[in-house]
């Protein structure tokens, strides 16, 4: 049978949410899901009582502490004065605009993203937002999710909406399967350093490919956190019975009828295969190898087997720039072995790779390498994503695991990733880091940062560099 | 918000791809709870050679003492990669920048510079070329004539589009929220009608 106007998921998204599109006005989408923190809320929250407006629906807001907290002590001074200020600023608008908050010592208290998904606040099918870039994760169920900035947060507080130009779309099908060992975050950092750090400004991004589809729901978070990492507004995945199974449940999830009712409506979502995207890339699956990143965007990436790159390979001149600043800044020479880059620092969290699996697969490392230690010359920490995770790990003994090889075992917060607390590197520290963004100064000014997998950050920890873990 | 018509003012030429908003307003300068005290801190780790911001970098270009009173900002691919932060675009905007020329913008920060009225131009990779070779020996002076969608360089002029909203609302000092609510009605219609999960 063929569909008559075959349509992509996105454009589904859309066409469900569309409050109105009139000519000379940008259109208007409802928002399902909004999460807020306290960084990027208290000037919107301001500007509401300045205008005497109330938060339209605070039943669809949540909100969570995560970007300026202590990972060592749920104390809300225990981070400074200025992040204790932003966090007694969220629970007194919490407070007193009727929203949900997660706050220090809550049970469901963590990263927005790995908090969401965790309790069923994340629907296929919806539109999330919050003021957050990395909200793209929560496409990999199917939800139209993306980052704002907090004069939008102020929009959707007051209507519940959002105005938004329509963007154009992008198919990233990953075909075949990875080979062992490979993780989402190698896929995701193998997409980008293809495309290039702004290979998809302008487009939402819908991954699939069997590759894509094998994953767990946990490994299609991690690969749609990185969604903004190359430019794209969103990252999108077609929810199917894995999508299915997470969900069902969980917390805030619909119950019996109503998710039976859900699902039926969450099976439609997915792409007609006639759709038509504006731009295609593929990918062959058993050619992606485990990646670092060498430089100072998340593009700047090679496989783990490979070398530091020269100016001289890239013929496009702002990209030969770059690469001229990049290793100036990472102190690296062209030609160096990404083996032979050593690292004094490791951190294992942010809402890229701090969930369950994630713990899992670093801990199954640290293991593989019977009883070794982190390495003399190495500081390395594990921020679990949210209480949840962390009261699951210590439940299965990872938090022993990592504590006897010398890692330090924090509560959770998005830590490092931003080091917006007191989690920040020294200049000149070389950290393995399971992030999101090696940006300059971005863990610490003068610091450099090396973007890897779970996987790859506890073995630099072990040994003090990076190792092909499947050579 | 203020409305925007026509600007005339001085250019800083930033040659840099990529300039992300972590390099716009670095993440220890987010913690405040109003929406002034950023301009002072832009482009922090550039602008000054300490962590403390103390000692002024003489050799990062919006120092130099010949572009103190630029208003406008001319960058490269990409600009404002990166974290949705609108403090970016407050302290460009505290500074004193009025407008903002690349050959591409990342989507948020472009979207949060049209909603507190800092206007971001979208030009060729040419007309981007011509400004900065035209930049540094001159003092480059541009007029940004809004209603008519010109750069405006002597003899020379560059058009550029925004989207219709986007036109009015900077000309017209939109207040995007008070605009919506105007339309309450279409949202409650809409809300009537949601699957009972959603």
């Amino acid at each position: 049978m063929t569909i008559e106007n075959p349509k992509t998921m996105y454009e589904k998204l859309w066409q469900n949410h569309l409050v109105e599109a009139v000519q000379g006005e940008t259109p208007l989408l409802f928002v399902d899901r909004h999460l807020i923190h306290e960084v990027t809320s208290p000037q919107a929250f301001a500007n509401l009582r300045f205008h005497n407006r109330p938060v339209r629906h605070p039943e669809r807001t949540i909100a969570t502490m995560d970007h300026n907290i202590s990972t060592r002590s749920i104390k809300i001074d225990a981070a400074g004065e200025g992040a204790a200020n932003q966090l007694r600023a969220l629970e007194k608008n919490c407070k007193e605009f009727g929203i949900e908050l997660f706050g220090m010592g809550h049970k469901n208290q963590g990263i927005a993203h790995v908090m969401g998904p965790e309790l069923g606040l994340t629907l296929p099918g919806t539109i999330i937002v919050c003021g957050d870039s990395h909200t793209a994760t929560h496409g990999a169920f199917g939800a139209l999710a993306f980052g704002i900035g907090t004069s939008e947060v102020e929009h959707v507080f007051a209507t519940q909406t959002l105005r938004q130009n329509k963007a154009k779309t992008m198919k990233i099908e990953v075909i075949g399967h990875v080979g062992t060992g490979i993780s989402a975050k190698d896929i995701i950092l193998a997409i980008i350093g293809k495309t290039g750090s702004a290979g998809a400004t302008g487009y939402v991004v819908e991954y699939c490919g069997e590759a894509i589809e094998a994953l767990s729901m946990e490994e299609r978070m991690t690969v749609c956190n990185m969604s903004i990492e190359f430019g794209a507004k969103a990252g999108l995945i077609a929810p199917d019975q894995t999508t299915f199974d997470y969900i069902e449940g969980k917390e805030y999830a619909p119950k019996d009828e109503l998710f039976e009712q859900a699902v039926n409506d969450w099976k439609t979502l997915k792409s007609d295969p006639d759709a038509s995207f504006d731009t295609v890339i593929t990918l062959q699956a058993k050619d992606i190898k485990a990646q670092v990143t060498w430089g100072t965007n998340p593009g700047q990436v090679i496989s783990v087997d490979g070398i530091v790159p020269s100016p001289e390979d890239f013929t496009d001149p702002v990209e030969r720039d770059s690469c001229v600043n990049a290793l100036q800044y990472m102190d690296l020479a062209a030609g160096t072995k990404i083996t032979d880059i050593q690292v004094n620092k490791v951190f294992i969290g942010s809402c890229t790779n701090s969930r369950i699996e994630d713990l899992r697969a670093a801990a199954n490392i640290v293991q593989r390498y019977e009883g070794k230690q982190v390495v003399d010359a190495v500081d390395a920490i594990i921020v679990p994503g949210s209480y949840r995770v962390k009261e699951q790990a210590e439940i299965e003994g990872l938090d022993k695991i990592f504590i006897n090889a010398g890692f330090e075992w924090r509560l959770p917060g998005c830590s490092m990733c931003l080091g917006m607390n007191d989690d920040v590197l020294a200049e000149g520290d070389r950290c393995a880091s399971t992030s999101n963004r090696n940006f300059e100064g971005r863990q610490g000014r003068g610091s450099r940062t090396h973007l890897v997998s779970p996987e790859m950050a506890a073995a630099a920890a072990i040994t003090g560099h990076f190792v092909d873990l499947n050579a | 918000m203020e409305k925007f018509n026509i600007h005339t003012g001085l250019v800083v030429p930033l040659d840099l791809a990529n300039v992300d908003t972590d390099q716009i307003i670095p993440k220890q300068f987010l913690q405040k709870t109003e929406r002034v005290g950023f301009g002072v801190h832009l482009f922090h780790d550039s602008r000054y050679l300490d962590h403390a911001g103390t000692q002024v970098n003489p050799d990062f270009i919006i120092n130099k003492p010949e572009y103190k009173n630029a208003s406008i900002l001319l960058a490269r691919e990409n600009f404002g990669c990166g974290s949705s932060r609108e403090h970016a675009p407050w302290a460009l905007q505290e500074y004193g920048f009025k407008v903002i020329i690349a050959p591409s913008f990342a989507d948020i920060f472009y979207g949060n510079c049209i909603n507190i009225g800092l206007l971001p131009i979208k030009l060729s990779d040419d007309a981007i070329e011509q400004l900065f070779e035209l930049s540094p020996a001159a003092q480059l002076t541009l007029t940004i004539d809004l209603p008519n969608n010109l750069v405006i360089c002597g003899d020379l002029s560059f058009t550029f589009s925004l989207s219709e909203f986007q036109q009015y609302s900077l000309e017209n000092g939109v207040d995007s929220v008070g605009w919506t609510l105007n339309k309450l009605e279409k949202i409650e219609a809409f809300e009537a009608k949601m699957p009972a999960w959603q």
